[in-house]
């Protein structure tokens, strides 16, 4: 069934010439107006994944349909239903932010009187209007990422694709915008297809997660459904004395698996749940451990991907820096390979 | 041509000539640098004009169709530069993800390009004018010159965004500026091609086609209305336009990539 302000992916694939797949045969489904968190290291196949979404990269194989309208045969159809704000605001620093919404409502051929009204609206909209006679390049990065949201929004487009957008935000900015986002899916309808490597912003702001590794999808589900998979809270313990690490972890591991703590302490994933903490403290007790501090924490997102891939997403995210940069480099070469009918 | 692809073609000229006029960097060295050369060349080489049949008694007039390739040149930097910035940083991505077809966004890139040539030309004849320099060919002469130096700006903005298109690398569009300084020093820029004395250099010169597009506009300035040269000049910056043209053409669609 096709979904006419959804996505549907079936078996999706990026080969890039002497590398390795981009993307390994991703299927998913978005509904209308649904906030969709790709969640994922670098190099996972993200990005790669979005262009392929937004018409900006052919598929090696399997289909894609976004808007009701295949990704491959009806380019034009797909992008005039599409916003995006690609990985790093492509903006002119020469421009000032009202110079860059006249273009960008120009080139999607707004009359002019919408042209203007929609200018303003959207840049009141993203907290632009002081700032938009001023050059881009004197921007924050902030405040760049809210031009490029504007400039994503100008022909009212029903599905929205944001790559990355937060990365290298301070907290502010980053709340800022997921706020924005969050009241477009809302208020609009927008479904918004986000990519992200931050765990908290995909809990925060995702109806759904899919976690991509490898390119491939390894987990999907609400972040709610996703946690309660995992299941087991996990218990972290810092002792009194530091001495006594070595025997506090002997005594948690009593417990559960041993999962990833602070340096001077020691944690596990409780095989009996929230209910085995009061054991815990008893054992600890029993072996006159003294405690400086003691948390119970609930699965993260960040334990479903260690489930799904035997890694922590910051881990995988190191691991990934180079064949990151590899993807890019496979990026741009293949966008200037391609020849195809504008 | 519908009012969409105007309106775009429009906006995407608007931005080139905006964000040039807005790096003085880019913009000053394009109208400072010839003239400065054309101060140096006048006074320092005035007495070559004694030369036997030499075309005029003003080094000055002479040296005035020079600034008209220095402009070309920079039209290639200017363009090229601007292009490749926009391939590296994904604005390009941006335009292409709008309804923008290649062929507007190359014409209005091209639009940017002319105005920023007229401009060159403006100012080069103006200060010409103003140094003492000649017309022969009077006023009409002068909007030739314009015309010419028109061509000049879309084929070698062409070539600079042929270049930029194929690396998407302002440093590799930057490199070809001393590519095109050896063109222009191995032509007739500072001596008639029939005084040059040495045989590989006039040899050079008589291949070189930069030779015949500064000759055009020479014979405008010293002999008034000469069929031969203005064709010779008009017809390789034509070639020069339309082969550039098709490459940049071509490399736009290939590099303005989408399904």
């Amino acid at each position: 069934m096709t979904q006419p302000e959804g996505i549907e992916v079936e078996g999706l694939v990026r080969e890039f010439r002497k590398g390795p797949r981009a993307v390994d045969g991703i299927d998913l489904e978005v509904a209308p107006g649904e906030i969709y968190g790709f969640l994922g290291p670098n190099g996972a196949g993200k990005s790669t994944t979005v262009l392929v979404l937004t018409t900006l990269l052919p598929p090696t194989s399997g289909t894609a349909r976004v808007a009701g309208y295949d990704v491959v045969r009806q380019g034009p159809d797909v992008r005039a239903r599409i916003g995006a704000a690609l990985q790093e605001a492509a903006l002119d620093p020469f421009l000032t932010g009202a110079d860059h919404m006249r273009l960008q409502t120009a080139m999607h051929g707004l009359p002019k009187a919408d042209r203007i009204a929609r200018s303003r609206e959207l840049l009141a909209r993203v907290g632009l209007t002081e700032a938009a006679d001023r050059k881009v390049g004197g921007y924050s990065g902030g405040m760049k990422r809210r031009l490029d949201l504007a400039l994503a929004l100008v022909h009212r487009p029903k599905i929205l694709f944001l790559d990355e957008p937060t990365t290298g935000l301070d907290v502010q900015s980053r709340t800022a915008l997921w706020d924005d986002v969050a009241r477009l899916a809302r208020d609009d309808g927008v479904t918004v297809f986000l990519t992200t490597q931050y765990l908290e912003e995909a809990d925060a702001l995702a109806d759904r997660v899919g976690i991509i590794d490898h390119g491939r999808l390894v987990a999907e589900g609400t972040p709610a459904d996703l946690k309660a998979q995992i299941g087991q809270p996990t218990v972290e313990a810092i002792p009194g004395d530091a001495r006594d690490l070595d025997r506090l972890a002997v005594v948690l591991e009593r417990f559960g698996e041993r999962a990833g703590a602070a340096p001077r302490g020691a944690s596990v994933r409780l095989r009996g749940g929230e209910s085995d903490l009061a054991e815990v403290v008893r054992a600890l007790d029993a072996e006159g451990i003294a405690v400086e501090h003691l948390q119970l924490h609930a699965p993260s997102l960040d334990d479903v991907f260690l489930t799904k891939t035997g890694r922590s997403l910051e881990g995988a995210g190191a691991e990934h820096d180079e064949e990151a940069e590899g993807e890019q480099a496979e990026d741009n070469r293949a966008q200037s390979e391609t020849t195809v009918a504008v | 041509m519908n009012r969409t692809t105007l309106l775009q073609i429009g906006h995407v000229a608007r931005r080139s000539v905006l964000r040039t006029a807005r790096q003085p960097a880019q913009i000053v060295p394009a109208l400072i640098f010839p003239m400065f050369l054309l101060a140096v060349n006048s006074s320092g080489l005035q007495r070559a004009t004694s030369l036997p049949h030499f075309p005029t008694h003003s080094f000055l007039t002479f040296a005035l169709a020079i600034p008209f390739m220095q402009g070309a040149l920079f039209s290639v930097m200017n363009a090229g530069t601007d292009l490749a910035r926009d391939v590296e940083t994904g604005f390009l991505n941006r335009l292409a993800l709008t309804p923008l077809s290649s062929a507007s966004l190359l014409t209005g890139l091209l639009g940017g390009a002319l105005v920023l040539g007229i401009v060159q030309a403006v100012v080069y004849l103006t200060v010409g004018v103003a140094a003492g320099a000649s017309f022969a060919a009077g006023f009409p002469g002068v909007l030739v010159i314009v015309a010419l130096s028109m061509l000049l700006a879309i084929g070698f903005g062409c070539i600079g965004l042929f270049v930029a298109l194929r690396t998407g690398s302002g440093e590799a569009v930057q490199s070809m500026f001393p590519v095109f300084f050896v063109f222009l020093f191995l032509s007739s820029m500072n001596l008639p091609r029939n005084l040059i004395q040495t045989d590989w250099f006039r040899e050079v010169a008589t291949y070189n086609p930069v030779s015949y597009l500064i000759e055009a506009i020479r014979s405008l300035l010293i002999k008034g209305w000469d069929g031969e040269a203005l064709a010779l000049g008009f017809g390789i910056a034509g070639v020069i336009a339309v082969v550039a043209m098709v490459a940049a053409s071509t490399s736009m669609r290939t590099r303005l990539v989408r399904t």
